[in-house]
């Protein structure tokens, strides 16, 4: 038994109207893509004159090159000396280059007891399939340490640099704020694609973090993977949107507790192997999820991390705030 | 093991965590962290130092369950922990010297990310002293120039932000420079932990394998941290990046942030390739050069400036100048001048500043020579100081800067070649310090009453700022006892240094 339904709902579903589309009778994308062009930015024309005006009386007393002789000899050294020390730089790296142990040569002196025990006992001491996540989250967890919190300060520093002021409004409009209103809103082809590639790209990423100690992957790459997701999600459907489930606040609080994490974690280990005491923590079969003692805790809280820093750069250069 | 061996890495996480936490809280509670931080580490610093001074030997800490070479560690010796206390001290004297500007110059909701940067920078500096691994102090030597591009360009105007951008490109240069120079040697040796490094190159060097890439890996690391710590040709960034950023982060950033990449150039000197091989190169002779050119020319720089932050901010360059002179000079004792020298510029310029800040307080916040006229009257404790900060730059007995002078001129009799251009240089310098600094204290002191009432001057007294006047004590005080009782310091630095090798 169908269900009857009345006219004007029917002619809302999407199979009416691909029908009559089919039949010609009307455009399915019509009254739904809204594609503005951005307006220019317009300038006052008497401000613009006078602007261009101070600048060009400023740059040919400053570039008058009669009678700044200076300024005339600098440049042409700086060229020529710019040259020359980039050729020196380069001439000198390429010999010392072609002095050093030929490639791939077993002989070489990075093949020492340090990789050995690396590839030998890696898995043993680790219990992470992969490697290199093994290296970098458990023999050298310090450096990665350090690593994460680079990502973390090259955000607060574009922070510092870019992000506008709420309370601070001196009535001048930024063209930044204004900026979200040129943006094409409602792009129906770029919002379906990305109703369909988001949760992927998400569960994908989801997926490397996860899988970090076990194959390819972990928290760097998932990161990246995660917060370019949420980039395209951000282009697709705006920031009234995104900013239901990501301010700066959410960011601020995913990274505390994420580096904080991180610290704890391996304060815990630093504290046990310098004092010689037992790690309570267990390492697992190698090869299943929970595995490897504390690898996935800190993949996820690197993962975390990076995926915050990529996203609240993308804002931060769009929109200077969020 | 003792608990207090704990402390070192304690202290590196603790204010490595302490800078994320302070960007979910606001500026009060941002500032008490860190001041609270601040305060702990110096206790711990301090704790350490006597413990190993106690011992009188260096340990290693492992960071992890793996052992050295495979794993992280940090290694404590008696100089590395008189570091670690010093720089917390002088870090704490600045951030104190500095709350009023901090609060008048900086955006409100930005301050707390000042407080993110200055624990994340402390973080590394004990991080570059206390590592014993190079790709560590590598990633910690990032975290040091991101940081240090904030602290200039917090305070947003266009010639900080201008600032900001040519110390990014400079130091990125130096970075990259270092990096390759890392990479260079971990290819020759196989290692990156820093005594595993020495055992392999000095067996290099008696087969004479790897002569060449050695000598460019060596010149590349020097290199690479002379730019960062703006040695003469590579300054440029510096006077900008000193002269117009907030009070704290100029004291800061001249005294702790350059004196950083220049512990770490001794370490690689002591630890990774050996003073006796660095010695031997051809590298010693180009940092002698440009260290005494410097000496020269950022002094006469700072004469010819009329603006008073930017003329301490030259006389930084000729500071850095006889730093690199004393490691030119190739001996242990020269050395050893150089690090005293680290310590007393450090103490003696970020006193400069913060006394510069006072007297410009009490001139209309004008910082051009002109309206300093009589200014050491309207503010007189910014007078004294700054006085006492002048005349140990110049070098007058009873202050550290006439210490590291004398230990200069002594260590430079030991060597034949470069005994004459040095004392020269010496001379030289000193003369042109005396002109620029003894001019700007003339200037303080001369008295021009009708000036002051003309442009309403004020006249600032103690209790106006508070905190300020503590730094500005405590600095003083801390100018005399390196200058009254050098020779412990001497002692422990030497100590200090035969425990590198």
């Amino acid at each position: 038994m169908s269900k009857k339904v009345p006219r004007e709902q029917y002619e809302k579903t999407l199979t009416w109207r691909l029908k009559s589309w089919f039949a010609g009778e009307k455009d399915l994308l019509l009254d739904e893509v809204e594609m503005k062009p951005q307006k220019e930015f317009k300038e006052d024309a008497a401000a613009a004159r006078k602007r261009k005006e101070d600048h060009e009386r400023v740059r040919s007393l400053i570039y008058d090159r009669d009678r700044n002789v200076g300024i005339r000899f600098f440049e042409r050294a700086y060229q020529v000396m710019s040259v020359l020390f980039c050729l020196f730089l380069v001439g000198t790296l390429l010999l010392a280059v072609s002095f050093l142990p030929s490639f791939g040569n077993p002989e070489n002196p990075v093949n020492n007891e340090v990789a050995e025990r690396y590839i030998e006992d890696g898995l043993q001491e680790t219990g992470a399939v992969n490697i290199v996540t093994g290296m970098i989250l458990d023999y050298r967890a310090f450096d990665t340490l350090g690593e994460s919190h680079v990502l973390f300060i090259a955000t607060c520093t574009v922070l510092i640099l870019l992000r506008i002021d709420k309370k601070k409004k001196t009535g001048q409009e930024y063209p930044e704020e204004s900026d979200n209103i040129y943006e094409p809103k409602d792009d129906l082809i770029l919002q379906t694609v990305t109703r369909i590639l988001f949760p992927t790209i998400v569960i994908f990423g989801i997926y490397v973090i996860l899988g970090g100690h076990l194959g390819p992957g972990g928290g760097f790459s998932g990161g990246a993977i995660i917060g370019a997701g949420l980039i395209l999600y951000l282009n697709a459907f705006g920031f009234e949107k995104t900013e239901k489930f990501f301010t700066a606040k959410t960011y601020k609080c995913l990274s505390v507790c994420a580096l904080g994490c991180y610290a704890l974690c391996k304060s815990y280990s630093f504290y046990t192997g310098a004092n010689h005491i037992e790690s309570i923590i267990p390492l697992g079969t190698p090869g299943a999820i929970l595995s490897s003692g504390l690898i996935l805790i800190l993949n996820i809280c690197v993962g975390i991390v990076v995926a915050g820093t990529m996203y609240t750069f993308f804002v931060m250069f769009r929109k200077g705030g969020y | 093991m003792a608990f207090v061996q704990n402390f070192p890495f304690m202290s590196i996480i603790l204010s490595l965590f302490s800078g994320p936490l302070s960007t979910v809280m606001d500026r009060k509670k941002a500032k008490i962290i860190n001041t609270a931080v601040l305060l702990i580490l110096t206790a711990m610093s301090a704790a350490v130092l006597v413990y190993v001074m106690g011992t009188g030997e260096s340990y290693v800490y492992t960071m992890g369950h793996f052992p050295a070479p495979w794993g992280n560690e940090i290694r404590v010796g008696v100089l590395e922990a008189a570091m670690a206390l010093f720089f917390c001290v002088i870090m704490l004297l600045c951030m104190l010297g500095g709350v009023l500007e901090r609060e008048l110059e900086l955006e409100e909701s930005k301050e707390n990310l000042y407080y993110v940067m200055v624990n994340l920078l402390l973080c590394s500096l004990l991080a570059l002293i206390y590592t014993n691994d190079l790709f560590t102090a590598y990633v910690f030597v990032e975290i040091n120039t991101i940081s240090a591009c904030g602290l200039i360009m917090i305070k947003q105007n266009g010639r900080t932000i201008e600032a900001a951008t040519r110390y990014m490109i400079m130091s990125l240069l130096g970075s990259g420079l270092l990096l390759l120079g890392i990479c260079f040697l971990y290819d020759l040796t196989g290692h990156l932990l820093m005594s595993n490094i020495q055992q392999q190159v000095r067996i290099l060097q008696e087969t004479g394998a790897y002569h060449v890439p050695l000598l460019v890996s060596l010149g590349l690391m020097s290199i690479g941290l002379a730019i960062k710590s703006a040695l003469f040709p590579f300054h440029t960034w510096l006077p900008d990046a000193y002269g117009y950023s907030t009070v704290s982060s100029a004291a800061i950033l001249s005294s702790l942030v350059s004196k950083g990449y220049i512990f770490l150039l001794v370490k690689i000197f002591f630890r990774v390739i050996g003073f006796d091989i660095v010695k031997n190169s051809k590298v010693v002779n180009v940092l002698f050069v440009f260290g005494i050119a410097g000496m020269i020319m950022g002094s006469v720089s700072a004469i010819r400036e009329n603006n008073i932050r930017r003329m301490i901010a030259y006389s930084s360059v000729a500071q850095i100048g006889y730093i690199y002179m004393g490691f030119g000079l190739g001996t242990t004792d020269s050395v050893v001048a150089s690090i005293y020298h680290i310590v007393s510029h450090a103490a003696t310029k970020s006193l400069l500043f913060v006394a510069a800040s006072g007297i410009t307080d009490a001139s209309g916040d004008s910082t051009s020579f002109f309206d300093l006229t009589g200014a050491g009257y309207r503010n007189k404790l910014a007078g004294a100081a700054f006085t006492v900060g002048s005349l140990s730059m110049v070098g007058i007995p009873m202050f550290s800067g006439f210490i590291s002078k004398l230990l200069f001129a002594q260590s430079a009799l030991e060597s034949v070649n470069k005994m004459l251009p040095t004392l020269i240089a010496l001379a030289i310098s000193t003369i042109l310090n005396a002109v620029y600094f003894l001019k700007t204290v003339i200037r303080i002191y001369a008295p021009d009453r009708k000036l002051a009432s003309e442009k309403h001057f004020r006249t600032i007294t103690m209790a106006d700022q508070p905190q300020k006047a503590a730094a500005l004590i405590l600095f003083i005080i801390l100018n005399l006892a390196l200058g009254l009782s050098s020779q412990p310091v001497i002692r422990l630095i030497r100590s200090g240094l035969s425990m590198f090798s």
